[in-house]
């Protein structure tokens, strides 16, 4: 969790939102210093995280979580984190007996069909249980990433459905949160991944968005963060706030500046 | 009997609501195009509140947000009015309960014809981009043109069956192939962009037996979802011109000299240039006078030089 990103947002893990679907976004940059402040930041919070992480294995999170001050070994341990860890499970399906859907069960088939299977195993997940304990205090799912499930065959009107269901149930009906993290490749012939971003955007309520310089590498500023509030729900605060900063990722924190105020600059 | 059609640009979005007013053609069909900047869902909203304010039932088939949120901001004598067919919850009968609607989408969708039999209403997609999504586009369209009553005869069907089709599509989400199917089908077409923060719509009109008009309206909706217009914003980004700051002459202060003094001027005009013919010149190269040395070429040939003292233009003819 980035303090300096909380302060951006307007938000602190105690009082954080609930029903909101978050989009992270990256463009010639690498984004995913966002999916581990949200990580660490809901775990803070208290709340029940689904993690499906696609991209790298569980220590390297754990890794960085610990950095971040969460440990997500203890977090899974006494439940509060589930976490799908793609890397491994992408194998385990094609040594095991088809008996049950496996939430990446599209792997197997021809078609990639739905991602029904991998809705089932999220909202297995985090479906409120009412067994007398103190509760979590709401649902959230992170997913990292999406841009991965079109790489291995699904099709981009599937992952809209599987977000679509995810926010109807985790953000409607549980009052918890969605993030997700999405390539944009800046590739203008990759259609798909244009109508994957394109649709998530008319979905969401908040887009964080890290590109790289337009200016290239730079040893003091690794990029620029832009923060698009949508569909704010209450109709007389300003529709779409928009704000950009630049950051510069350090080894345990991020730190955000205006635009050209870099210290290193001034 | 003829039904006119009465949608013309001063009585369309220009006229504030109510007074309720039969100003749209019988069965009409029209799309606005937003994009992720410039979103469509409030003026969805702006003008599913206008139509309930006439007295008209609204039918919306939610398929993008769920009912709370769609009926949020609006009071309970509009919410009254509308009928929301939830398409959101469960669309493709993921749940173990059902909660979806019978059929699916299509036949969601094919129902709402049904239900729309007695009175004015209107039908509200939100959204035609999710319909185009799941399901293909030349049956979306087949059912979209029943839906609008577009193949009746107007000699048919009574003014009070009227049925307006409202759709919101997501411009980025599409090919040109789906759109230019869904443009062709619609009467009205409203693309919103804006500048500065103020919104606008292009709205294209499509009449029977007339050149289709383009109009541009700036608009913005209020927190009740009330449409108003607007006049065009004026452009702030010109500078305002100042008659009363001096000039500065540029060519002060400088570390060269531009300007030239008489004499100077004087020298330059009688200077002949090296390469302008005149007759001294012609006088100069013709008399060689003294002091003026001829030039000669001293040339060392080499071994390999091959010397032909003969002249290769003797076999010319001239």
């Amino acid at each position: 969790m980035f303090p300096e990103l909380n302060n951006l947002l307007n938000t602190t893990p105690e009082g954080a939102e609930q029903g909101k679907l978050t989009l992270l976004c990256d463009a010639k940059t690498d984004g995913s210093f966002l999916v581990h402040h949200f990580l660490s930041f809901y775990l803070k919070a208290n709340c029940k995280v689904c993690f499906v992480a696609l991209v790298q294995s569980f220590s390297h999170y754990n890794m960085v979580g610990q950095k971040l001050g969460v440990s997500l070994t203890t977090a899974r341990e006494r439940g509060q984190l589930v976490v799908l860890e793609g890397l491994k499970s992408a194998v385990d399906i094609f040594f095991r007996p088809q008996e049950e859907p496996h939430p990446l069960q599209f792997l197997r088939e021809a078609n990639a069909g739905d991602l029904q299977p991998l809705y089932a195993f999220v909202r297995d997940a985090l479906e409120p249980v009412d067994c007398g304990e103190a509760a979590w205090r709401c649902p959230v799912l992170l997913v990292d990433d999406l841009s991965v499930l079109l790489s291995l065959g699904v099709g981009p009107v599937a992952v809209l459905d599987f977000v679509h269901y995810c926010r109807a149930t985790v953000c409607r009906e549980w009052k918890g949160n969605v993030v997700a993290l999405v390539h944009d490749s800046g590739d203008a012939e990759d259609e798909e991944s244009d109508v994957l971003l394109n649709g998530l955007s008319h979905q969401s309520h908040l887009i964080l968005r890290a590109e790289g310089l337009a200016t290239g590498f730079c040893k003091d500023v690794h990029g620029q963060l832009r923060i698009l509030w949508r569909r704010p729900l209450q109709p007389t605060t300003p529709r779409d706030r928009s704000l950009t900063y630049q950051y510069k990722i350090q080894d345990k924190s991020v730190s955000f500046f205006a635009k050209g105020m870099s210290p290193a600059v001034l | 009997r003829h039904l006119s059609p009465r949608l013309t640009p001063s009585e369309g979005l220009a006229r504030p609501p109510p007074p309720p007013t039969d100003n749209c053609p019988n069965g009409s069909f029209r799309p606005s195009h937003d994009s992720v900047e410039w979103e469509g869902r409030s003026l969805l909203k702006a003008l599913v509140k206008k139509s309930a304010l006439c007295g008209e039932q609204v039918h919306v088939l939610g398929c993008e947000v769920s009912e709370e949120e769609f009926r949020e901001g609006f009071d309970s004598s509009i919410n009254n009015r509308l009928v929301y067919h939830d398409l959101f919850r469960d669309p493709l009968s993921w749940s173990k309960p059902g909660k979806a609607l019978p059929g699916g989408p299509l036949e969601a969708l094919r129902a709402l014809d049904k239900r729309t039999g007695s009175g004015p209403a209107t039908i509200a997609l939100d959204s035609l981009s999710w319909l185009l999504h799941h399901l293909p586009c030349p049956i979306l369209c087949q059912t979209l043109h029943a839906l609008s009553r577009q193949d009746s005869c107007p000699g048919d069907t009574l003014p009070g069956e009227q049925v307006r089709v409202l759709g919101l599509l997501h411009e980025e989400l599409h090919g040109p192939g789906p759109l230019g199917a869904l443009s062709s089908l619609a009467q009205t077409e409203v693309t919103l962009s804006g500048t500065m923060g103020q919104a606008s719509a292009h709205i294209l009109y499509r009449r029977p037996r007339q050149r289709p008009t383009l109009q541009t309206q700036w608009f913005s909706i209020l927190p009740d979802f009330s449409l108003e217009l607007q006049v065009e914003p004026l452009l702030e980004s010109q500078p305002p011109s100042d008659l009363h700051t001096p000039s500065v002459d540029p060519t002060t202060h400088l570390t060269f000299n531009l300007h030239l003094s008489k004499k100077e001027r004087e020298a330059k005009d009688s200077l002949t240039l090296p390469f302008q013919f005149s007759s001294e010149k012609q006088q100069a190269l013709l008399r060689p006078g003294l002091g003026q040395a001829t030039s000669h070429i001293f040339y060392e040939p080499d071994a390999y030089d091959d010397l032909d003292q003969e002249d290769p233009d003797d076999d010319l003819d001239v």
